[in-house]
């Protein structure tokens, strides 16, 4: 291997960067290319799009016609994208909370254990998302797993009405991403020297300090590369707002897929991603140019 | 290494499986649960042609892959409204379903149906109607009227289920209100978001999937319903029943047709003609529960079947069945839709 | 196991150092955790014996939807393409993203760092719809029609960022002064990469083809769109059963391979065990 590996350390970079490219350069990027080019069509009568160059898809992002046929500002799509993102937060926050101690007691435990934690995190996973919501259903719903024994032993006599509300979406969602979060700061937390938490204790850190200063700066990598995965996919989650929330309220997931479905708009579907791409990406190279300032501050110490 | 070798190896197998077979082959492309397998297996026996069935979910998800290009399906079964659109797309192929043998069995009111004047393109699979349904234990009224539905009583507050996507709700609002499908005159499609607006206070939840579920627990007392679905709610014992208001229903029509790119159009044809012979009708129409267009299948259903509300509406009722809309009628009610649930 | 610096750590941990790190309540906490988990599965398992046709409305205990299950072929297909695609798709994408991953947390700071980074995490980005919406029409239109092959292609594609993101998080930080030692004890590149570089690496490996098998078995809407004839999957097939809606059927097939997964963490329960005991021999 290392006979006809290259030498030269950019070309060696290269190579290892090209079966990435190449998977995604292909079967994502150029797909996107054509969506962007798609955004800024005319929408074919049946689906599709006309060859026919248009801002409207943008307009219509903002703006809409009223009866009298005046151009006025439409706020209404913007609050869809703006809950989905308040949602996405919350989702990512709590399954941060959930989500650190556990992964930091799986990487506690002797190392043969640790790899059946992970399994065991991970097998609910196969079973269908959908399924697994059905059966928060079953859970959450009237007369259900929770309330049925309630209503036996005369607690309640009514319905807890625990669906169709925020804090079933939250279970829904949070459930949906756990191990999207738990398993990246796994994999950061293992490599953690517990030396270096011995030595803050022997500097009299009580556990609290030496989590927050030795601990989460160590695994930061972790914490950032789960919060990013549970965050960019709960935007366009809609399985658990529809099912447990009801579905009262659009999201960004369910109003993308409207579009390119039975509201055949597909111009304007793919400016609602190309708008939800460039916040993502935009609010990500801030977190980059942060991270990076603080890489040089403390290289500085 | 090895492992992955021979992963390649099962997946070369799965890829090129569909092509090894002789003969005859047939490729279906229909919604889960839609074809029995019992029904296959008798074709099979029959023609020798060996079937290969895959599913999809919605009418637009055929629409957007056949548009794509060849998929390499021989048969597909959309909906009524779909069917001038695929054709005028090109996407779908004339096949003469008039001069099918079996064509003789079909049932006269559903020759030459508005969405294929010439019945060049479409033969029936299966029929059934969209209205609403409710838990007749504990809701009081009768589900005679849609004013139930959209203008409902006080105790319903909360605890009414509306489907996830307009066309239909917005279709019963039509057959309500007494005005015409896919308007495109931005006063009535105001006078039916009012409509909806006012509707909005009463409803818990937007639900496509578990209506029947809903109605069991008590969580909504009336939901949007399709017959045939409730149908089989209630045979598994949920207390629901499937309301035919006076103003009428909305209604709709599965076809079987052949895509522009399909390989084994006569295939196609065979099995077309297989479903318009009665013993085979039935046994779809038996395992579904929803109506059928050939004659004779009576004959052959259960004393259920023969029975069921659902599948046999009374005498008089107005079915509407939705045409296809214009793009500017589209996009008022996808504004509207909206506008409510924003 | 043949890591000694783990070794020694554990047996630190083990001895002396045990108590430090460790938090009041934190193995309640994750064994609530591990409720919470599992609960629905419980659930969805129990319900797999309902003998009623709908999913969520108990009638009777029964074997009836298990029966079903075991005659009806097209959803043994399907399951078996899921299983196909998601095992092809994961092993790709998991061994693509590991190299991208060492480049991109190894190779010092280099032009386009940045955009790679963007590339790689790209498909994390653009809602499912959109992607499946824009694969279809671009396999379309250069005629691509694979059947199952389109399905694992576009896995592949959206499984890079799930196993890159774990394992270019293992590699931040992690120090290179086992991989220098090895080289100086003349170890070829190839050596040190094999025999240290992937065992540090490994949970980070494990953690990203973890989570890019999960996601991979889960999809529907990629799937749906860019598969040709003869590759309806597991969730396509659950998807598309909303005409008539859910059955426990689902839920008996699920709990099938909801054993099947255990059975294969047991077995390799009891190899990591049988191995460790040979390492302490």
């Amino acid at each position: 291997m290392s006979t006809w590996l290259p030498k030269s350390a950019s070309s060696r970079r290269w190579l290892g960067l090209a079966p990435s490219y190449i998977v995604i350069g292909i079967f994502m990027l150029i797909p996107m290319v054509i969506m962007g080019v798609f955004s800024f069509l005319e929408p074919n009568p049946y689906g599709g799009v006309k060859a026919v160059g248009s801002f409207d898809a943008y307009v219509k992002l903002f703006f809409e016609y009223d009866l009298e046929d005046q151009l006025v500002f439409n706020p209404g799509y913007i609050n869809i994208v703006w809950r989905s993102f308040q949602l996405s937060i919350m989702a990512t926050v709590l399954c941060l909370v959930v989500g650190f101690p556990v992964a930091y007691y799986i990487t506690l435990q002797p190392e043969n254990k640790r790899n059946f934690y992970i399994y065991l995190v991970t097998i609910p996973f196969w079973t269908n998302l959908l399924i697994r919501t059905f059966a928060w259903i079953i859970i959450l719903g009237r007369g259900g797993v929770i309330e049925l024994p309630l209503q036996k032993l005369g607690i309640i006599d009514d319905s807890l009405r625990m669906m169709y509300s925020d804090g079933a979406i939250a279970v829904g969602l949070t459930y949906s991403y756990l191990p999207l979060m738990v398993l990246p700061i796994y994999a950061s937390l293992e490599k953690l020297d517990f030396r270096l938490l011995e030595a803050a204790s022997d500097l009299y850190a009580n556990r609290w300090v030496t989590m927050w200063k030795v601990v989460i700066p160590l695994c930061k990598p972790g914490v950032v590369a789960g919060c990013i995965l549970v965050f960019i996919p709960c935007i366009g989650a809609f399985i658990a707002p529809n099912l447990l929330g009801g579905g009262k309220k659009l999201m960004l997931g369910s109003l993308v897929q409207f579009q390119f479905s039975s509201a055949r708009n597909w111009p304007f579907g793919a400016a609602l991603s190309m708008l939800l791409l460039s916040a993502v990406v935009v609010s990500l190279i801030f977190y980059a140019r942060a991270a990076k300032k603080r890489a040089l501050m403390e290289g500085e110490v | 290494m090895k492992y992955i070798a021979s992963i390649f190896a099962a997946a070369a197998v799965a890829l090129t499986g569909g092509l090894a077979k002789a003969g005859g082959e047939l490729f279906i492309y229909n919604w889960t649960e839609y074809t029995p397998p019992e029904l296959i297996e008798k074709f099979e026996k029959e023609t020798g042609i060996s079937v290969s069935l895959d599913t999809y979910d919605s009418n637009e998800t055929l629409l957007a892959k056949l548009q794509a290009g060849a998929t390499g399906y021989d048969l597909v079964v959309p909906s009524q409204n779909f069917v001038p659109i695929l054709v005028g797309e090109g996407l779908i192929q004339k096949v003469a379903v008039h001069e099918l043998p079996n064509y003789k069995n079909y049932k006269d009111e559903w020759r030459k149906p508005e969405w294929d004047p010439e019945q060049e393109y479409s033969s029936g699979w299966q029929w059934g109607t969209t209205s609403f349904s409710y838990n007749h234990e504990l809701y009081s009224g009768k589900g005679e009227s849609l004013a139930e539905f959209f203008e409902p009583s006080e105790e319903v507050r909360g605890r009414l289920s509306i489907f996830q996507t307009p066309d239909e709700v917005i279709s019963l609002a039509n057959i309500y209100l007494g005005t015409e499908f896919c308007s495109e005159d931005p006063k009535v499609m105001k006078k039916i978001q009012d409509m909806l607006l006012a509707q909005k206070d009463y409803v818990v939840a937007l639900n496509s999937e578990t209506m029947s579920d809903l109605l069991t627990s008590g969580e909504a007392i009336i939901t949007n319903h399709w017959s045939g679905y409730n149908r089989l709610g209630r045979l598994a014992g949920a207390p629901i029943t499937y309301a035919y208001p006076k103003e009428g229903v909305v209604g709709w029509f599965d076809s079987l047709v052949v895509p522009t790119s399909a390989k084994n159009v006569e295939n196609a044809r065979t099995f077309m003609n297989f479903m318009m012979d009665p013993v085979n009708m039935a046994m779809l129409t038996e395992n579904q529960g929803y109506g059928d267009a050939v004659k004779g299948t009576e004959a052959y259903y259960s004393e259920e079947v023969k029975t069921a509300p659902e599948i046999n509406p009374p005498k008089g009722l107005n079915v509407v069945f939705a045409p296809t809309c214009s793009p500017k009628a589209q996009a008022l009610i996808d504004k509207v839709w909206t506008k409510v649930w924003q | 196991m043949s890591d000694h610096m783990n070794e020694t750590k554990n047996i630190m941990k083990k001895k002396k150092i045990l108590p430090v790190g460790h938090f009041r309540g934190l193995g309640a906490w994750t064994f609530a955790f591990f409720i919470y988990l599992y609960v629905p599965i419980v659930v969805l398992v129990f319900y797999s014996f309902n003998s009623n046709r709908m999913v969520m409305n108990w009638e009777g205990f029964g074997i009836s939807w298990y029966l079903k299950a075991f005659s009806n072929n097209n959803i043994q297909q399907a399951v078996l393409n899921s299983l196909i695609v998601a095992t092809v798709a994961t092993a790709c994408a998991t061994a693509i993203a590991t190299i991208g991953a060492l480049v991109l947390a190894r190779g010092g700071s280099f032009k386009g760092k940045t955009l790679s980074l963007g590339l790689i995490t790209l498909p994390l980005m653009v809602p499912e719809i959109v992607t499946a919406v824009a694969v279809l029409i671009f396999f379309s239109s250069i005629g691509m029609n694979l059947g199952l092959g389109n399905v694992i292609i576009a896995h592949i594609t959206f499984c890079i960022p799930f196993a890159f993101m774990p394992i270019r998080a293992r590699l931040e930080g992690m120090d290179t002064t086992l991989e220098q030692a090895a080289r100086d004890l003349y170890a070829t590149e190839w050596e040190t990469f094999r025999f240290v570089t992937v065992p540090l690496l490994m949970p980070g490996i494990v953690a990203g083809a973890m989570l890019a098998f999960v996601i991979s078995l889960d999809d529907f809407i990629i799937t749906l769109m860019v598969g040709g004839a003869g590759s309806t999957t597991l969730p396509v097939y659950i998807y598309s059963m909303i005409r008539r809606g859910l059955t426990p059927e689902v839920n008996a097939i699920s709990t099938v391979l909801l054993f099947f997964s255990i059975a294969i963490v047991t077995a390799y329960w009891i190899v990591s065990k049988k191995s460790q005991t040979k390492t302490v021999h």
